[in-house]
């Protein structure tokens, strides 16, 4: 089987180490990867801040960087999340606004094609034991794009459930919102530090060693707020966690 | 005086959240009850296996009606009179109060008991009625202790819950003796106490009281029923015993049958109470033949049928689903946002989720807080979860942003109109601009990214502009040797 990457750009540019482990766990698993270089942003931080026009040459590139690939993974709950249900409201306003029938078309074409990196190996790839090794205590938080937006159910929390000497602990209040939420994290920023600050608090309190998440943009802001805290946990990604092996420990 | 007599007052969201953030009482009062409800809340819905099919329902119904508003207004309209009612039509806060203010001062009396109402809210009624000498005194609960603490309520179901108990002992010794009867002296802080110390205090009011005003939670277009839910029974008091009723309702709370009160019979009082059934459902018609003079309940009974923004909103198809809204307070719940910032920082009387999509389309986008509301969420869902009737509410929130940020079609008054993009984001359109053209040329984004890498050490710790907003309390991540897209390149050669 072969798919296409889509990093999304703030994996690419702040957390190539997820990318990397995202082709090593599908090499692992037998699929074949490849990387368009055409992609770059989805556009979310656009569109969720009200700027729709800007979106627009953004999903022509995504769409036209990915076509005729049958699947296209991605280590990003939000960005799938944009493709897949905002990429065909977007065409539908385009049209509405009498223009840009070509765009939905692109929109309409690609959102089926997306995958998150959970959803591809536990539907499509049908595994959940993926033969990783990770003898470390670790709590996972569901980033909300994920939890509600894709509805990923508890598919992350089989797979980490599955990694030889992992210890899985819940994370109280999981489903709460950690406060990113793109230029929230900015344009409210007193709200979003106390929402961060209680969701790193309860990831605390569980004893974990390590908070996991499927969205690098939510663990940049909790990841942020334990460094300036001070605070022993770290953050993983999941990809990371899943790519580790006895033989290839994490580096 | 203006739609919303108090809005000059209202900073931008940020700015009012900041201060409701750093109140460490506030914030546990608020935790607390909310944590509590929405616990309560999952655990009454879930009693409902038909719960997803309900809220279709509920959603079908209300959007049926607002589709054939007119037609159903009018049908109320005849239905209200034939029972003996009559009926008002206002355009916006100013002529509403103008109507119940003249209405009031008919009857020859200077004070009015009421119904906690979010309509007579939300057009500012009691500051009106004081204006014009008329003393309004509210009956619920919570709505008596923001009144006595002369505070502004910051929750559409409990506009008390930013107050503990020991705060509602404190304002019911200081201030009952100003307006009737005093507390009781000495007065605990024990819910039964204050609960007690209320129903003496409201016992007189009721008794005297010769006019009430009400809002309603649902209007039958069929058979011109009005009807209210409530939990204390003080309601059903304003409802029965004055001579005259003047109920200020929505026009969207119309509902086609008495049949499809059903739905909401059973998803409001779960949604908002998490009660299975609320104690006190009063529902009237016009003046039946039980009521009038030597009957039960007024003798007269006047509806106001209140727009103040609501067609306009009605005009915007993507926005238009907030008018499904049974104001049940569960988004206020769960919102994670709403829990830190409290209800005031809202600036309107619909705080939470609902109040950020609500409060820009009846009042437009021009003021601070206004344009400000849209973005005072992280888009994370729960709301939308939730909602009894699934008003798509981080849909709403995004197209809303997009009438701030970039401009774009609207109605107000009646009249389509273009709305210009908000001055206060030209730098912002700048920056998503920027980034949408480096964006959108990969080999400038892998020079710029180069560049970054290679002036990693020099990353201050602290970044100047919007960046400090971040860097403040957070650590910028670090930046990686090299990006995918180089690794990639290194590893695998670029076929592409
Ligand atoms: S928006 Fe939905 S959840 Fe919120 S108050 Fe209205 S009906 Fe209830």
């Amino acid at each position: 089987m072969r798919v296409a990457l889509f990093v999304t750009c703030v994996n690419d540019a702040l957390y190539p180490r997820t990318g990397i482990a995202v082709v090593r766990l599908l090499e692992r698993l037998g699929v074949d990867v490849d990387f368009p270089a055409g992609q770059s942003c989805c556009g979310q931080p656009q569109y969720n801040t009200g700027y729709r026009y800007e979106t627009e040459p953004l999903l022509r590139r995504t769409a036209e960087a990915f076509a005729g690939h049958a699947y296209v993974v991605t280590p990003s709950g939000s960005c799938a999340a944009m493709i897949r249900e905002h990429y065909p409201r977007i065409g539908r306003k385009a049209v509405g606004e009498g223009r840009g029938s070509e765009l939905a078309a692109l929109a309409e074409d690609l959102a089926p094609r997306v995958y998150e990196l959970t959803e591809f190996l536990v539907d499509v790839l049908g595994v959940t034991d993926v033969g990783a090794y990770f003898p470390h205590t670790v709590t996972y938080h569901p980033s909300c794009h994920g939890l509600r937006g894709l509805g990923l159910g508890d598919r992350p929390r089989r797979l980490l459930a599955a990694v030889k000497g992992l210890d899985l602990v819940e994370l109280p209040g999981a489903e709460e919102c950690c406060g990113f939420g793109g230029t929230f994290a900015v344009k409210n920023p007193d709200v979003s530090t106390a929402m961060g600050a209680d969701k790193i608090a309860s990831a605390a309190a569980t004893g974990a060693e390590v908070l996991c998440g499927a969205d690098n943009s939510c663990l940049a802001h909790l990841d942020g707020l334990l460094r300036r805290a001070d605070a022993p946990l770290r953050t993983l990604h999941l990809a990371e966690i899943l790519a580790a092996t006895e033989e290839e420990p994490l580096p | 005086m203006p739609a919303f007599p108090a809005l000059p007052a209202f900073p931008a969201f940020p700015d009012a959240a900041r201060d409701a953030v750093r109140d460490d009482v506030l914030r546990a009062n608020l935790r607390h009850a909310t944590h509590t409800i929405r616990d309560k809340r999952a655990r009454a819905v879930a009693e409902l296996e038909d719960w997803d099919r309900l809220r279709a329902a509920g959603k079908a119904v209300k959007d049926h009606t607002l589709r054939h508003l007119d037609r159903y207004l009018l049908q109320l309209e005849e239905a209200v009179t034939a029972a003996g009612g009559t009926v008002h039509w206002a355009a916006d806060a100013d002529e509403a109060n103008r109507i119940v203010t003249e209405l009031v001062r008919a009857t020859g009396e200077r004070e009015v008991v009421k119904v906690k109402s979010m309509a007579t809210q939300e057009i500012g009624l009691n500051e009106a009625l004081e204006a014009a000498g008329i003393a309004a005194y509210e009956t619920d609960l919570a709505e008596l202790i923001v009144q006595l603490g002369h505070d502004r309520p910051s929750h559409i179901l409990v506009p008390a819950i930013h107050r503990n108990r020991a705060e509602i002992r404190d304002i019911f010794r200081t201030e009952m003796g100003n307006w009737g009867r005093p507390a009781p002296d000495p007065l605990g802080d024990d819910p039964r106490d204050l609960a007690e110390a209320a129903r003496l205090h409201l016992r007189e009011k009721f008794l005297r009281a010769k006019v009430a005003v009400s809002g309603a939670n649902f209007m039958v277009a069929e058979t011109g029923t009005m009807v209210v839910f409530e939990s204390e029974g003080n309601g059903r008091m304003c409802l029965t015993l004055p001579d005259t009723l003047i109920s200020v309702v929505g026009i969207e709370k119309v509902v086609p049958t008495f049949r499809d009160l059903e739905i909401f019979l059973q998803t409001l009082p779960r949604s908002s109470t998490a009660e299975r059934m609320n104690p006190y459902t009063t529902m009237w018609t016009g003046l039946g033949p039980s009521r009038g003079a030597d009957g039960d309940g007024p003798s007269a009974f006047h509806l106001v049928l209140l727009d103040n923004g609501r067609t306009d909103t009605l005009a915007d198809e993507t926005g238009r689903q907030a008018l499904r809204c049974i104001r049940c307070s569960a988004c206020l719940n769960v919102c994670p946002v709403y829990e830190r910032a409290g209800g005031h920082a809202y600036g309107s009387v619909y705080p939470g989720p609902i109040g950020a999509i609500l409060s820009p389309q009846l009042r437009g986008t021009g003021s601070a807080i206004d344009a400000s509301l849209p973005y005072a969420s992280t888009l994370c869902g729960a709301c939308y979860e939730v909602c009894p009737v699934a008003i798509d509410i981080p849909e709403v929130l995004v197209h809303l942003r997009e009438r701030v940020a970039q401009g774009g079609p609207a109605t107000r008054d009646g009249i389509r109109v273009r709305i210009r993009p908000a001055q206060r984001h030209t730098a912002e359109r700048a920056a998503m601009r920027a980034a949408r053209l480096l964006m959108d040329h990969p080999g400038a984004l892998r020079a710029a990214e180069r560049l970054l890498a290679r002036a990693r050490r020099l990353a201050p710790r602290r970044l100047p502009g919007a960046g400090r907003a971040w860097t403040d309390t957070r650590e910028l991540p670090s930046l990686p040797a090299e990006s995918f897209r180089d690794w990639w390149a290194r590893e695998r050669g670029n076929p592409q």
